[in-house]
């Protein structure tokens, strides 16, 4: 049996036009993603890297790396302009940009789950954040109000979210409190797989910890597995097994994060360890 | 007995762009390890010891020489080659590392942290948090500082800490990167101890002591590195 829950082969995108020389004119040699040619943004191109069950991968870069766009493309929030993905679910083999639009809604609700860097775009600031977790448990056809109150109220407790809070808006938490009711959303369906975007960028040290430590006991727990998507090194280190290092839409690097840290191959990744603080 | 580790003619070197330069740490290594003996590595500063041991953990991509590993089920692979999935579960079930240096989450109580291998081998909480208990307690750590987050302690409490981490979870073959270094002699005979049940548990252990004594006390096997010889960069001229 394989232990594989997600192949990704050749992953592309590109913003814009396109031509026959967007590939070929952009990319960590060329030092830029946009081609010369037509003005087309080359995000991300020809992305490849399995993810085992229960693992963490990392995927570092910087700003325009395309690290963000290979999840997001995953968790179908855009579409590839190339490439494939699979998906193994309990025996099921989903070909994910094969799909049509309500098998992909089902498996984002379901089976994936997805927190990002901006808790604005995870979480819904109408409703409370209850609210917020029953909407996702009903979407998933979960459909009995004590059972999603009692499940919205454990999840929270689980991620040390006070309970009294429970019925109020998202808008009036903290920054790192509004990370946990999305990362509190993102496992009520207790997915197998779930995209992590800079989730713990721009809180303060204490909080960055307790998230990061919250990450780590959940997917110890659910065996979740996860891909994290960060710019810190740090956070690397303490989460991924194996990591990606990627820079105009190109992996440039991949290995064990250790390995990536303290032997990096690739001149890229040695001036951004070497620069690391 | 059959060895669970053979390096042959291991090599490392490091290829830096920045400056175009190519560094050799160690070369030509060659050692065994057996079931409940230790091979000490010895050798002056910058003999390429640690690396020596990053190279087998895989943390160091080898440049050349094979190390062969054999598993539990008998099986044997070249770690220089494993893929990174292979690595991850050797470090999970088979092969342990004790560096110098404690690096764990922040926030964590140094029984969790202690406990983080088991548990992320399989180990349910409660019984991995006891064995916890049991390894601080036979390092001295005393109980009060149990629910500590290390972060605060001194340095030869974190390196107790690390060490309990590093032999809970009874590995096949142990990496020990200096991990007495910053133990009074007390607890040093403390560990030393620990050292020895697990030679008596059939631990294969690869270690470096900066002590001679304790080589003396614990080592079956040394293997002496010589530094290495820097051989100039000719790709340099055509570069620069």
């Amino acid at each position: 049996m394989s232990n594989r829950i997600l192949e990704v082969r050749g992953l592309s995108r590109i913003y814009g036009n396109g031509c026959p020389l967007c590939v070929e004119s952009t990319g960590p040699e060329n030092d830029t993603n946009i081609c010369p040619h037509c003005s087309s943004v080359v995000a991300v191109h020809g992305v490849s890297f399995d993810l085992f069950r229960g693992e963490i991968l990392g995927i570092i870069g910087e700003s325009g790396s395309g690290k963000s766009s290979t999840v997001k493309m995953l968790y179908f929030d855009d579409a590839p302009t190339e490439g494939e993905a699979i998906f193994f679910d309990n025996g099921d083999r989903h070909e994910l940009f094969q799909q049509n639009a309500a098998q992909q809604r089902s498996l984002r609700n379901k089976r994936f789950g997805m927190v990002y860097q901006n808790p604005h775009l995870g979480l819904n600031f109408q409703v409370s954040a209850g609210g917020n977790i029953a909407e996702r448990l009903l979407m998933s056809d979960v459909a009995h109000y004590g059972e999603i109150r009692r499940r919205a109220s454990e999840l929270l407790l689980r991620t040390e979210v006070l309970p009294e809070r429970m019925d109020q808006n998202p808008k009036t938490f903290s920054g790192g409190m509004q990370q946990r009711v999305q990362i509190a959303k993102a496992l009520v369906t207790r997915p197998p797989l779930l995209f992590l975007d800079e989730v713990t960028t721009g809180l303060d040290l204490s909080v960055q910890a307790a998230i990061l430590d919250l990450i780590l006991e959940i997917q110890q727990e659910l065996d979740t597995a996860m891909i994290v998507v960060t710019h810190d090194l740090g956070v690397i280190r303490l989460l991924a097994g194996r990591t990606l290092v990627m820079k105009y839409g190109r992996v440039i690097e991949a290995g064990l994060t250790d390995q990536i840290l303290e032997d990096p191959q690739h001149a890229y990744t040695q001036r951004l360890v070497a620069s690391n603080l | 007995m059959q060895p669970v580790l053979i390096v042959e003619g291991l090599a490392k070197d490091f290829f830096l762009h920045e400056q175009r330069e190519t560094i050799p740490s160690c070369s030509n290594v060659c050692l065994e390890s057996r079931e409940g003996k230790l091979t000490a590595i010895v050798g002056p500063t910058g003999a390429g010891k640690s690396s020596v041991l990053k190279c087998i953990y895989r943390t160091y991509l080898p440049s050349t020489g094979r190390i062969m590993f054999r598993n539990k089920a008998g099986h044997v692979m070249d770690l220089a080659h494993a893929d990174e999935h292979q690595m991850l579960r050797l470090r999970q079930r088979e092969i342990g590392f004790v560096t110098q240096f404690l690096n764990c989450l922040p926030r964590k109580s140094a029984l969790d942290v202690v406990a983080e291998p088991l548990v992320a081998s399989g180990v349910n909480r409660t019984a991995a948090r006891t064995s916890a208990g049991e390894m601080l307690a036979r390092l001295a750590v005393p109980e009060r500082l149990w629910c500590v987050p290390p972060a605060t302690f001194s340095g030869g409490e974190k390196q107790r800490v690390n060490l309990a981490r590093g032999l809970i979870s009874r590995p096949r073959l142990l990496l020990l990167d200096e991990p007495t270094a910053s133990l009074d002699p007390g607890t040093t005979d403390l560990a030393v101890k620990l050292i020895e049940t697990l030679k008596e548990d059939g631990v294969a252990m690869i270690a470096i002591f900066h002590q001679p004594d304790l080589v003396r006390r614990l080592a079956d096997d040394v293997v002496e590195l010589a530094p290495p010889v820097l051989v100039k960069d000719y790709n340099k001229e055509c570069l620069s």
